[in-house]
């Protein structure tokens, strides 16, 4: 016993000096010596590739990993290599924060991609501030983000370091609802939301406002909670009403279920939704079967004739061997619109690089071509996706 | 008086002025800096909050999952009162207006599910955290699931040391004085406690107070260095990582709990960068540690020097027993 004991304890000494000497190590060699130096250009990755949302983080990095990969083989940006630095938030806002100071002091990184959810990307900005480096979200959608709005929604002040390149929740909310009434010709909607998520209540409230506005009527409204499995509460109430669409602004986990269920018991009206859908795993728990009139707006879709979207869907079928899903495809994005603005910022410095990303005009990427409002926003197009036995069978570019 | 009572803890004293000096020092010539303070402030916000469940857990014996709950109630109230006035002061008034209902919210969860004991009481702990969640997602103040944004950042060391000091030793004296004797005899054994005449719940839900006010400081320094809030955080997984750093420590060790709160701090933060095997390690290091210290890393000892001397009296100690064990048959 007593040898375990000072085996033990060695152990722990020798992985103490360990952990101090890197630590020392990183510190001095690239503390606070800034950005550009030598040969390489540094870029912090910092997304959720652990915990509850961990299958956009990881989606995410897929498509920077694909796209940095091009852009070092052609040469790289301003003649430099583009070197990733990659740390994983695990699904949390403080270890976010802490993870983009580590990026921002230690490794002196030139700018930070991600994370991927609006939660976590909130809670890197002030960072972002403090130490003057730009933060860019591939897939934060919702609308305070970059800007912050006042009680009525209006933008009052525009946050400096960060930026996104995807359309906010409410520009999705006003998509749907325009959809349904002159697509679909609906005048009475149900509304079945994940009351859990800022996320769905923004779309709901936005779905509602302009569905109203369009002479359309909200019939009834039903919440549900993340996590939940058994919807037929809900749905048994909502099969007595009448109405001609279903909008289910929620992640596609629950959604899965509600739409199974619903087709399970006779309700066959058409079911809208937003980006939260995008998931193979949507088809894994609804069926084929079940997912038909199903139609949901999204960054992407892989039926687009475009000739650089059919490109990067080759590309990426090389490299990982599937088809890229939208949060891949907003990664791959993220990257090379960044790598664009250094291109353009002519040198690898933060301020510059930030004033070259809140100038960009008419990108095309292959998410849409874009341009970053004054509110660090893109003014981008959207795609609406109609499953047919759980395949896109139909994509409307609005 | 003050001397007097410096000079009998004059060992623990010391080493508190010198932790807080050479920090200071190495953050104020930049040796420690942004990434090491956050690190730090994990540090701080793990010790608070291990030291605190372990009241509750380790020393009254009352198995609860639901610190996370308190936690919650400490950093959403700080960070209302700060976001309204954006000053130290404002700072202070929220952590301690945190705290003190943190507590008022422990009384009154304490007085019902405390009589209960076990697994039940884990149950119920854990029903009131998911509520105390579920009332932040729904309430306008709190601003629902799309949380609370752009709190201002008050915390910084010496507000982090007073507070992690402020802790230990009210936790400590505590434990010691009279009150802490009647909890550890109710984890001892709650029908022989009640048959000496204690009353087992009032001891109980002054211990979960106790517990629940510093896990609202905990809360409080939480939300005013990360700047955003939102109810996901305090879930279940919380309390079982709080629950993590006192098993680790080792259940009714104080020491313990710190070790294992400035160890698994230092562990998360490091394995930032192994995205891919980072839960692998984490886990691993948990089992490893369990293998070999199932009663935790200090067992239910302090480290103190006393501690440090009685290792060398190991072996007397254990032949006096033996002897004692002789006579006695």
């Amino acid at each position: 016993m007593k040898n375990v004991w000072k085996i033990a304890l060695a152990a722990s000494l020798s992985a103490a000096l360990f952990l101090t000497g890197c630590g020392g190590g990183g510190g001095s060699d690239e503390g606070s010596s800034g950005s550009a130096d030598g040969d390489t250009i540094k870029i912090g990755v910092n997304y959720e590739l652990s915990g509850a949302t961990a299958t956009y983080g990881s989606s995410s990095v897929e498509g920077i990993d694909l796209a940095i990969k091009q852009i070092n083989e052609a040469g790289g940006v301003l003649g430099k290599q583009i070197e990733l630095v990659e740390g994983d938030n695990k699904s949390e806002p403080a270890e976010a924060t802490s993870l983009s100071t580590k990026l921002m002091t230690n490794d002196g990184v030139v700018a930070v991609l991600g994370p991927a959810t609006t939660g976590n990307f909130k809670a890197t900005i002030p960072v972002a501030d403090k130490n003057q480096i730009p933060v860019i979200s591939g897939s934060a959608t919702a609308d305070d983000v970059t800007v912050d709005l006042d009680d009525d929604g209006n933008p009052t002040e525009v946050k400096e370091f960060a930026f996104k390149i995807c359309f906010s929740d409410s520009f999705q909310g006003i998509t749907m609802a325009n959809f349904a009434s002159s697509n679909l010709g609906a005048t009475k909607a149900v509304i079945i939301m994940d009351n859990s998520s800022d996320y769905a209540i923004g779309l709901a409230k936005n779905f509602r406002s302009t569905f109203e506005s369009l002479g359309g009527e909200i019939v009834g409204e039903e919440a549900y909670i993340a996590g939940n499995t058994d919807f037929s509460g809900i749905l048994t109430k909502i099969r007595s009403m009448d109405f001609d669409v279903i909008f289910l602004p929620g992640y596609y986990s629950e959604a899965g279920l509600i739409i199974k269920q619903a087709r399970d018991l006779g309700i066959t009206a058409p079911v809208l939704g937003a980006d939260g859908f995008d998931s193979p795993t949507l088809l894994e728990l609804a069926g084929a079967s079940a997912l038909n009139d199903v139609y949901y707006s999204n960054h992407y879709s892989s039926l687009d004739e475009d000739p650089a979207v059919i490109q990067f869907i080759e590309d990426f079928n090389a490299e990982y061997g599937k088809d890229p899903d939208a949060f891949n495809a907003l990664g791959y994005d993220t990257a090379k619109f960044l790598c664009d603005a250094i291109e353009r910022a002519g040198e690898a410095d933060p301020i510059a690089i930030k004033d070259a990303l809140a100038s960009t005009e008419s990108f095309a990427g292959v998410t849409g071509t874009f341009s970053i409002d004054e509110n660090h926003n893109p003014v981008k197009s959207v795609v609406v996706i109609k499953l047919t036995d759980g395949e896109p069978s139909e994509s409307i570019k609005i | 008086m003050i001397l007097d009572i410096i000079k009998r803890n004059s060992v623990f004293t010391l080493s508190l002025i010198l932790t807080f000096v050479v920090v200071q020092l190495m953050l104020f010539t930049g040796i420690l800096n942004d990434y090491y303070m956050s690190a730090i402030v994990l540090i701080c916000i793990n010790v608070i909050l291990g030291v605190s469940l372990n009241l509750v857990v380790g020393f009254t014996g009352q198995f609860s999952l639901g610190h996370a709950g308190f936690m919650s109630v400490g950093a959403y109230v700080c960070a209302i009162i700060n976001m309204q006035m954006d000053s130290t002061a404002g700072f202070l008034l929220g952590i301690f207006a945190g705290a003190v209902i943190a507590a008022l919210v422990g009384v009154l969860i304490g007085i019902p599910t405390l009589r209960l004991r076990g697994d039940y009481l884990a149950i119920a702990t854990l029903g009131t955290a998911e509520i105390i969640r579920i009332l932040f997602l729904n309430l306008d103040i709190t601003n629902g699931a799309v949380g609370l944004n752009g709190i201002p950042q008050y915390t910084n060391w010496p507000w982090l040391f007073i507070f992690t000091a402020l802790t230990i030793i009210c936790i400590r004296n505590f434990i010691n004085s009279s009150h802490g004797r009647t909890c550890i005899s109710i984890r001892e054994d709650e029908i022989a406690a009640e048959s000496m005449g204690i009353n087992t719940t009032k001891y109980k839900v002054m211990a979960f107070a106790i517990g629940a006010f510093f896990a609202g400081i905990a809360g409080g320094l939480y939300a005013s260095y990360f700047y955003f809030l939102k109810p996901d955080i305090f879930g279940f997984m919380k309390s079982i990582d709080i629950l993590v750093i006192v098993v680790l420590g080792g259940l009714g060790s104080i020491s313990g709990s710190i070790i294992a709160g400035i160890f698994l701090a230092i562990v998360t933060t490091y394995l930032q960068q192994f995205a891919a095997v980072r839960m692998i390690i984490y886990s691993l290091v948990l089992i490893i540690v369990m293998i070999f210290r199932p009663q935790g890393l200090m067992g239910n000892k302090e480290f103190s020097m006393k501690f440090f001397k009685s290792f060398g009296k190991k072996e007397n100690s254990w032949l006096a027993r033996k002897r004692n064990a002789k006579i006695k048959s």
